[in-house]
Protein backbone atom coordinates (compact mmCIF):
# COMPACT_ATOMS: atom_id res chain seq x y z
CA UNK A 1 0.00 0.00 0.00
CA UNK A 2 3.40 2.48 0.55
CA UNK A 3 4.78 1.55 -2.77
CA UNK A 4 1.06 2.08 -4.30
CA UNK A 5 1.30 5.75 -2.42
CA UNK A 6 -1.54 5.51 -0.47
CA UNK A 7 -0.16 6.70 2.25
CA UNK A 8 0.59 9.44 4.73
CA UNK A 9 4.30 7.87 5.60
CA UNK A 10 2.94 5.71 8.61
CA UNK A 11 1.23 2.03 8.43
CA UNK A 12 -2.41 1.48 7.33
CA UNK A 13 -4.84 -1.11 8.03
CA UNK A 14 -5.38 -3.24 4.98
CA UNK A 15 -9.22 -2.30 3.70
CA UNK A 16 -10.60 -5.45 3.80
CA UNK A 17 -14.28 -5.65 1.86
CA UNK A 18 -15.25 -6.74 5.55
CA UNK A 19 -13.54 -4.14 7.64
CA UNK A 20 -14.95 -1.31 4.53
CA UNK A 21 -18.55 -2.85 5.18
CA UNK A 22 -18.13 -3.09 8.83
CA UNK A 23 -16.91 0.83 8.68
CA UNK A 24 -20.26 1.49 6.79
CA UNK A 25 -22.09 0.60 9.09
CA UNK A 26 -21.03 3.56 11.00
CA UNK A 27 -23.40 6.07 8.78
CA UNK A 28 -27.19 5.84 7.97
CA UNK A 29 -25.70 6.89 4.43
CA UNK A 30 -25.77 5.07 1.23
CA UNK A 31 -22.30 4.18 0.32
CA UNK A 32 -22.74 5.36 -3.47
CA UNK A 33 -24.07 8.81 -1.92
CA UNK A 34 -21.38 11.29 -3.29
CA UNK A 35 -19.96 13.20 0.07
CA UNK A 36 -17.87 15.76 -2.05
CA UNK A 37 -16.28 16.95 -5.40
CA UNK A 38 -12.91 16.30 -3.95
CA UNK A 39 -9.71 18.58 -4.85
CA UNK A 40 -7.69 19.11 -6.26
CA UNK A 41 -8.57 16.46 -8.92
CA UNK A 42 -12.09 17.55 -8.45
CA UNK A 43 -13.81 14.06 -8.35
CA UNK A 44 -16.83 12.60 -7.31
CA UNK A 45 -15.86 11.32 -3.26
CA UNK A 46 -18.71 8.50 -2.37
CA UNK A 47 -19.28 7.45 1.54
CA UNK A 48 -17.54 3.87 -0.18
CA UNK A 49 -13.98 5.63 -0.96
CA UNK A 50 -14.39 7.55 2.87
CA UNK A 51 -14.78 4.40 4.36
CA UNK A 52 -11.97 2.63 2.55
CA UNK A 53 -10.10 5.21 3.25
CA UNK A 54 -11.15 5.75 7.16
CA UNK A 55 -10.33 2.09 7.65
CA UNK A 56 -6.82 2.83 6.41
CA UNK A 57 -6.97 5.69 8.96
CA UNK A 58 -7.67 3.22 11.83
CA UNK A 59 -10.87 4.46 12.28
CA UNK A 60 -13.93 2.77 14.22
CA UNK A 61 -17.17 3.09 12.47
CA UNK A 62 -18.89 5.03 15.31
CA UNK A 63 -15.95 7.97 13.88
CA UNK A 64 -16.99 7.72 10.41
CA UNK A 65 -19.86 10.25 10.73
CA UNK A 66 -17.46 13.15 11.61
CA UNK A 67 -14.89 12.01 8.83
CA UNK A 68 -18.28 12.91 6.13
CA UNK A 69 -18.46 15.99 7.63
CA UNK A 70 -15.27 16.93 7.80
CA UNK A 71 -15.27 16.26 4.33
CA UNK A 72 -18.24 17.95 3.29
CA UNK A 73 -16.61 21.19 5.12
CA UNK A 74 -13.15 21.46 4.13
CA UNK A 75 -14.74 20.40 0.29
CA UNK A 76 -16.69 24.02 -0.48
CA UNK A 77 -15.77 26.90 -2.25
CA UNK A 78 -15.68 28.68 1.55
CA UNK A 79 -13.01 26.41 2.99
CA UNK A 80 -10.78 26.18 0.06
CA UNK A 81 -9.07 23.42 0.14
CA UNK A 82 -7.36 22.96 -3.10
CA UNK A 83 -5.91 26.32 -1.57
CA UNK A 84 -5.09 24.92 1.66
CA UNK A 85 -3.65 21.88 0.36
CA UNK A 86 -1.43 24.15 -2.34
CA UNK A 87 -0.10 26.95 -0.33
CA UNK A 88 3.59 26.76 0.90
CA UNK A 89 2.48 27.30 3.92
CA UNK A 90 2.07 25.00 6.41
CA UNK A 91 -1.51 24.78 7.23
CA UNK A 92 -4.13 22.08 6.55
CA UNK A 93 -7.82 21.52 8.25
CA UNK A 94 -8.00 21.91 12.35
CA UNK A 95 -11.29 20.22 13.27
CA UNK A 96 -12.97 21.13 16.46
CA UNK A 97 -15.75 18.38 16.98
CA UNK A 98 -18.76 20.18 19.11
CA UNK A 99 -21.61 18.02 20.71
CA UNK A 100 -22.61 14.55 22.27
CA UNK A 101 -21.20 12.87 19.61
CA UNK A 102 -17.18 13.50 21.20
CA UNK A 103 -18.16 12.15 24.18
CA UNK A 104 -19.89 9.33 22.77
CA UNK A 105 -17.10 8.14 20.70
CA UNK A 106 -14.50 8.34 23.13
CA UNK A 107 -12.74 11.97 21.56
CA UNK A 108 -10.42 13.69 23.65
CA UNK A 109 -10.80 16.99 24.87
CA UNK A 110 -8.66 16.93 28.04
CA UNK A 111 -4.69 15.81 28.97
CA UNK A 112 -2.65 16.34 25.66
CA UNK A 113 -5.72 16.98 24.07
CA UNK A 114 -3.73 18.48 20.89
CA UNK A 115 -1.17 15.57 20.89
CA UNK A 116 -1.12 11.86 21.01
CA UNK A 117 -3.09 9.00 22.54
CA UNK A 118 -6.91 8.90 21.31
CA UNK A 119 -7.45 7.10 18.87
CA UNK A 120 -10.72 9.21 17.69
CA UNK A 121 -8.87 12.24 17.90
CA UNK A 122 -6.08 10.59 15.67
CA UNK A 123 -7.53 8.84 13.01
CA UNK A 124 -10.26 11.25 11.86
CA UNK A 125 -8.35 13.92 10.85
CA UNK A 126 -5.64 11.33 9.04
CA UNK A 127 -8.65 9.72 7.58
CA UNK A 128 -9.59 13.28 6.04
CA UNK A 129 -6.11 14.13 5.14
CA UNK A 130 -6.13 9.97 3.38
CA UNK A 131 -9.63 11.24 1.21
CA UNK A 132 -7.33 13.95 0.19
CA UNK A 133 -4.74 12.72 -0.68
CA UNK A 134 -6.35 9.66 -2.36
CA UNK A 135 -9.79 10.32 -3.75
CA UNK A 136 -8.48 13.58 -4.43
CA UNK A 137 -5.04 13.51 -5.81
CA UNK A 138 -3.28 15.64 -3.26
CA UNK A 139 -0.10 14.50 -1.94
CA UNK A 140 2.87 16.02 -1.04
CA UNK A 141 5.48 17.24 -3.70
CA UNK A 142 2.52 17.04 -6.37
CA UNK A 143 -0.28 19.62 -5.59
CA UNK A 144 1.09 20.33 -2.46
CA UNK A 145 3.52 22.69 -2.10
CA UNK A 146 4.16 23.24 1.48
CA UNK A 147 7.72 24.17 2.25
CA UNK A 148 7.24 22.84 5.97
CA UNK A 149 4.19 21.50 6.35
CA UNK A 150 2.99 20.72 9.77
CA UNK A 151 1.11 18.37 11.95
CA UNK A 152 -2.16 19.67 10.22
CA UNK A 153 -1.12 18.00 7.30
CA UNK A 154 -1.35 14.70 8.83
CA UNK A 155 -4.27 15.18 10.84
CA UNK A 156 -5.44 17.84 13.44
CA UNK A 157 -8.65 16.95 15.25
CA UNK A 158 -9.65 17.51 19.10
CA UNK A 159 -12.77 17.87 21.13
CA UNK A 160 -13.78 21.36 22.76
CA UNK A 161 -14.19 20.40 26.57
CA UNK A 162 -17.84 21.54 26.95
CA UNK A 163 -18.62 20.07 30.25
CA UNK A 164 -15.70 22.33 32.00
CA UNK A 165 -16.56 25.66 30.65
CA UNK A 166 -18.11 28.16 31.94
CA UNK A 167 -18.84 29.74 28.62
CA UNK A 168 -20.95 28.61 25.27
CA UNK A 169 -19.10 26.47 22.85
CA UNK A 170 -17.27 27.65 19.70
CA UNK A 171 -20.36 25.76 17.88
CA UNK A 172 -23.08 27.84 20.02
CA UNK A 173 -21.09 31.01 19.12
CA UNK A 174 -21.40 29.71 15.27
CA UNK A 175 -25.13 29.56 15.33
CA UNK A 176 -25.62 25.67 16.37
CA UNK A 177 -27.62 24.43 19.18
CA UNK A 178 -25.72 22.95 21.96
CA UNK A 179 -27.31 19.23 21.37
CA UNK A 180 -26.08 19.33 17.72
CA UNK A 181 -22.83 17.47 16.40
CA UNK A 182 -20.92 19.66 14.54
CA UNK A 183 -17.54 19.77 13.13
CA UNK A 184 -15.90 22.88 12.75
CA UNK A 185 -12.78 23.06 9.95
CA UNK A 186 -9.67 25.72 10.65
CA UNK A 187 -6.99 26.42 8.14
CA UNK A 188 -4.53 26.36 10.63
CA UNK A 189 -0.90 25.40 11.49
CA UNK A 190 0.57 23.42 14.22
CA UNK A 191 -0.06 24.62 17.94
CA UNK A 192 2.36 27.23 19.79
CA UNK A 193 1.86 27.38 23.80
CA UNK A 194 1.62 30.50 25.26
CA UNK A 195 2.69 30.11 28.65
CA UNK A 196 1.27 32.80 31.85
CA UNK A 197 2.07 31.20 35.17
CA UNK A 198 2.08 34.61 37.12
CA UNK A 199 -1.71 36.30 35.84
CA UNK A 200 -4.37 35.86 38.76
CA UNK A 201 -6.76 38.10 37.62
CA UNK A 202 -8.36 38.20 33.83
CA UNK A 203 -7.57 41.51 33.07
CA UNK A 204 -4.03 40.35 32.91
CA UNK A 205 -4.33 37.15 31.39
CA UNK A 206 -5.97 38.41 28.71
CA UNK A 207 -3.32 41.35 28.21
CA UNK A 208 -0.98 38.40 28.33
CA UNK A 209 -3.25 36.35 25.21
CA UNK A 210 -3.46 39.66 23.07
CA UNK A 211 0.23 40.11 23.25
CA UNK A 212 1.08 36.50 22.11
CA UNK A 213 -1.53 36.29 19.78
CA UNK A 214 -0.48 39.78 18.18
CA UNK A 215 2.85 37.30 16.70
CA UNK A 216 0.05 34.79 15.36
CA UNK A 217 1.64 34.12 12.02
CA UNK A 218 3.74 37.50 11.42
CA UNK A 219 3.65 40.45 14.10
CA UNK A 220 3.15 42.78 11.06
CA UNK A 221 0.16 41.18 9.22
CA UNK A 222 -3.27 42.79 10.30
CA UNK A 223 -6.96 41.42 9.48
CA UNK A 224 -5.62 39.13 6.52
CA UNK A 225 -5.06 35.88 9.16
CA UNK A 226 -7.16 34.25 11.76
CA UNK A 227 -6.85 32.60 14.50
CA UNK A 228 -7.48 29.86 16.59
CA UNK A 229 -6.69 30.05 20.57
CA UNK A 230 -7.28 27.03 22.79
CA UNK A 231 -8.18 28.17 26.25
CA UNK A 232 -6.90 25.69 28.96
CA UNK A 233 -8.98 25.07 31.93
CA UNK A 234 -6.77 26.98 34.51
CA UNK A 235 -6.29 29.73 32.20
CA UNK A 236 -10.27 29.55 31.68
CA UNK A 237 -11.16 29.69 35.27
CA UNK A 238 -9.33 32.88 35.80
CA UNK A 239 -12.31 34.28 33.22
CA UNK A 240 -15.14 32.09 34.87
CA UNK A 241 -13.76 33.34 38.37
CA UNK A 242 -14.09 36.96 37.15
CA UNK A 243 -17.41 36.12 35.77
CA UNK A 244 -16.23 36.60 32.28
CA UNK A 245 -18.47 35.32 29.43
CA UNK A 246 -17.14 34.25 26.01
CA UNK A 247 -19.29 38.10 24.53
CA UNK A 248 -17.10 40.20 27.53
CA UNK A 249 -13.72 37.99 26.79
CA UNK A 250 -14.18 38.87 22.84
CA UNK A 251 -15.11 42.64 23.77
CA UNK A 252 -11.53 42.84 26.45
CA UNK A 253 -9.00 40.95 23.88
CA UNK A 254 -10.58 42.83 21.19
CA UNK A 255 -9.71 46.00 22.59
CA UNK A 256 -5.72 44.93 22.98
CA UNK A 257 -5.57 43.77 19.62
CA UNK A 258 -5.99 46.96 18.05
CA UNK A 259 -2.40 47.74 16.12
CA UNK A 260 -1.10 50.94 15.21
CA UNK A 261 0.35 50.54 11.80
CA UNK A 262 3.03 52.94 12.02
CA UNK A 263 4.94 50.22 13.98
CA UNK A 264 4.54 47.50 11.01
CA UNK A 265 5.04 49.37 7.79
CA UNK A 266 7.35 47.79 5.39
CA UNK A 267 10.34 49.06 6.59
CA UNK A 268 9.68 50.17 9.94
CA UNK A 269 12.37 48.67 12.64
CA UNK A 270 14.40 47.79 9.41
CA UNK A 271 12.78 45.12 8.26
CA UNK A 272 11.58 45.32 4.78
CA UNK A 273 8.11 43.26 5.18
CA UNK A 274 5.40 45.56 6.58
CA UNK A 275 2.17 47.10 5.37
CA UNK A 276 2.38 49.37 2.04
CA UNK A 277 3.13 53.07 3.13
CA UNK A 278 -0.58 53.98 2.07
CA UNK A 279 -1.51 52.55 5.38
CA UNK A 280 0.44 54.25 7.44
CA UNK A 281 -1.22 56.25 10.50
CA UNK A 282 -4.22 53.94 10.87
CA UNK A 283 -5.04 51.66 14.33
CA UNK A 284 -5.82 48.42 12.65
CA UNK A 285 -7.52 45.24 14.25
CA UNK A 286 -5.28 42.08 14.43
CA UNK A 287 -7.85 39.92 13.38
CA UNK A 288 -11.22 40.89 11.17
CA UNK A 289 -14.49 40.76 13.25
CA UNK A 290 -14.70 36.97 13.80
CA UNK A 291 -11.48 36.15 12.71
CA UNK A 292 -10.46 34.95 16.10
CA UNK A 293 -12.04 31.36 17.20
CA UNK A 294 -11.86 30.39 20.97
CA UNK A 295 -12.21 27.09 22.31
CA UNK A 296 -11.93 25.35 26.01
CA UNK A 297 -9.65 22.35 25.88
CA UNK A 298 -6.43 21.05 27.61
CA UNK A 299 -5.77 18.98 30.45
CA UNK A 300 -6.17 19.99 34.44
CA UNK A 301 -3.06 21.60 35.06
CA UNK A 302 -0.70 23.84 33.34
CA UNK A 303 -1.15 27.26 32.80
CA UNK A 304 -0.61 27.37 29.55
CA UNK A 305 -2.81 28.48 26.29
CA UNK A 306 -2.16 27.67 23.06
CA UNK A 307 -2.13 29.63 19.65
CA UNK A 308 -2.95 27.88 16.06
CA UNK A 309 -1.95 30.35 13.42
CA UNK A 310 -4.36 30.92 10.68
CA UNK A 311 -3.85 31.06 6.83
CA UNK A 312 -5.44 33.96 4.32
CA UNK A 313 -9.15 34.73 5.45
CA UNK A 314 -12.30 35.29 3.51
CA UNK A 315 -12.98 34.96 -0.58
CA UNK A 316 -9.30 35.57 -0.79
CA UNK A 317 -8.22 32.43 1.16
CA UNK A 318 -9.90 30.27 3.87
CA UNK A 319 -13.12 30.65 5.62
CA UNK A 320 -14.06 28.50 8.87
CA UNK A 321 -16.35 26.63 8.11
CA UNK A 322 -18.95 24.29 10.42
CA UNK A 323 -21.04 21.31 9.23
CA UNK A 324 -23.83 19.43 11.62
CA UNK A 325 -22.50 15.58 11.97
CA UNK A 326 -25.65 13.50 10.67
CA UNK A 327 -25.46 9.51 11.45
CA UNK B 1 -0.79 -21.41 2.05
CA UNK B 2 -2.90 -18.33 3.61
CA UNK B 3 -5.19 -16.62 1.42
CA UNK B 4 -4.03 -13.60 -0.62
CA UNK B 5 -5.23 -10.73 1.12
CA UNK B 6 -7.68 -8.29 -1.06
CA UNK B 7 -8.03 -4.71 -0.16
CA UNK B 8 -10.28 -2.10 -1.51
CA UNK B 9 -8.98 0.73 -3.60
CA UNK B 10 -9.01 3.73 -1.93
CA UNK B 11 -8.15 6.09 -4.80
CA UNK B 12 -10.97 7.92 -7.16
CA UNK B 13 -9.96 5.15 -9.61
CA UNK B 14 -9.75 7.59 -12.56
CA UNK B 15 -6.99 8.31 -14.73
CA UNK B 16 -7.22 12.46 -15.58
CA UNK B 17 -7.01 13.07 -19.41
CA UNK B 18 -3.50 13.81 -20.76
CA UNK B 19 -3.45 16.40 -22.85
CA UNK B 20 -0.06 17.21 -24.82
CA UNK B 21 1.51 20.30 -24.45
CA UNK B 22 1.28 22.63 -28.59
CA UNK B 23 4.34 22.15 -30.39
CA UNK B 24 7.04 24.88 -29.12
CA UNK B 25 6.81 28.11 -31.72
CA UNK B 26 9.63 28.58 -33.75
CA UNK B 27 9.80 32.36 -32.90
CA UNK B 28 7.51 34.68 -31.03
CA UNK B 29 7.27 37.58 -34.00
CA UNK B 30 3.25 38.20 -34.51
CA UNK B 31 2.43 35.64 -31.59
CA UNK B 32 -0.04 36.58 -29.20
CA UNK B 33 1.55 35.52 -25.34
CA UNK B 34 -0.71 36.23 -22.60
CA UNK B 35 0.84 37.00 -18.91
CA UNK B 36 -0.87 35.12 -16.04
CA UNK B 37 -0.27 37.42 -12.57
CA UNK B 38 -1.19 34.85 -10.18
CA UNK B 39 -1.78 38.24 -7.97
CA UNK B 40 1.37 37.29 -5.59
CA UNK B 41 3.32 40.42 -4.34
CA UNK B 42 5.97 41.46 -6.62
CA UNK B 43 4.80 38.92 -9.53
CA UNK B 44 3.70 42.02 -11.38
CA UNK B 45 7.49 43.34 -11.46
CA UNK B 46 8.48 39.96 -12.89
CA UNK B 47 5.99 40.18 -15.55
CA UNK B 48 6.10 43.86 -16.55
CA UNK B 49 10.28 42.59 -17.26
CA UNK B 50 8.92 39.59 -19.61
CA UNK B 51 6.55 42.03 -21.45
CA UNK B 52 9.02 44.33 -22.53
CA UNK B 53 11.57 41.58 -23.56
CA UNK B 54 8.15 39.53 -25.23
CA UNK B 55 7.52 42.66 -27.30
CA UNK B 56 11.09 43.45 -28.60
CA UNK B 57 11.22 39.90 -30.40
CA UNK B 58 7.99 41.22 -32.26
CA UNK B 59 5.71 39.64 -29.90
CA UNK B 60 2.24 40.88 -28.98
CA UNK B 61 1.21 40.65 -24.91
CA UNK B 62 -1.94 40.39 -23.32
CA UNK B 63 -2.01 40.56 -19.29
CA UNK B 64 -4.10 38.59 -17.17
CA UNK B 65 -4.73 38.36 -13.31
CA UNK B 66 -6.51 35.57 -11.12
CA UNK B 67 -8.65 36.93 -8.58
CA UNK B 68 -6.82 35.42 -5.62
CA UNK B 69 -3.85 33.48 -5.75
CA UNK B 70 -5.06 30.95 -3.07
CA UNK B 71 -7.72 29.60 -5.75
CA UNK B 72 -7.31 28.28 -8.99
CA UNK B 73 -8.00 30.26 -12.19
CA UNK B 74 -11.92 30.00 -12.83
CA UNK B 75 -13.38 28.41 -15.73
CA UNK B 76 -14.01 31.95 -17.80
CA UNK B 77 -10.81 33.50 -17.40
CA UNK B 78 -8.60 30.17 -18.40
CA UNK B 79 -10.96 30.00 -21.73
CA UNK B 80 -10.19 33.58 -22.39
CA UNK B 81 -6.15 32.65 -22.28
CA UNK B 82 -7.11 29.55 -24.61
CA UNK B 83 -9.12 31.35 -27.17
CA UNK B 84 -7.06 35.05 -26.90
CA UNK B 85 -3.17 33.92 -27.12
CA UNK B 86 -1.18 31.42 -28.61
CA UNK B 87 0.74 30.50 -25.14
CA UNK B 88 0.94 31.82 -21.92
CA UNK B 89 3.37 32.53 -19.49
CA UNK B 90 1.87 31.92 -15.12
CA UNK B 91 4.01 33.59 -12.81
CA UNK B 92 4.39 32.13 -9.88
CA UNK B 93 5.36 34.30 -7.07
CA UNK B 94 6.62 37.05 -4.43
Amino acid sequence: MYDRGWSDGLPLVPPTRERVLRMLEGTSRSGDEVVALMPPNLVDCTVEKVAVNSVMAGCLPEYLPVVLASLEAICTDDFNMHGVLATTMGVGPVLVVNGPIATRIGMNSGVNVLGHGNRANATIGRAVQLVVRNVGGGAPGGVDRATHGSMSKLGFCFAEDEAGSPWTTLAEDRGFDRSQDVVTAFCGEGPRILVDQKSRSAESLVRMLAEGLLASVSPRTVMGMDGLLVLSPEHMARFGDAGWDRPRFMEEIGKLLMVETDGILAGAGGIEEGLPEGLSGLTLPKFRPGGLLVVHAGGPAGLFSAIIGGWLNGPMGSEPTSREIIR
Amino acid sequence: MTEPLTVLDPTAEATPGQRSLNPRPPGLDGLTIGLLDISKPRGDVFLDRLEEQLTTQGAMVRRYAKPTFTKPAPVDLRHEIATQCDAVIEALAD
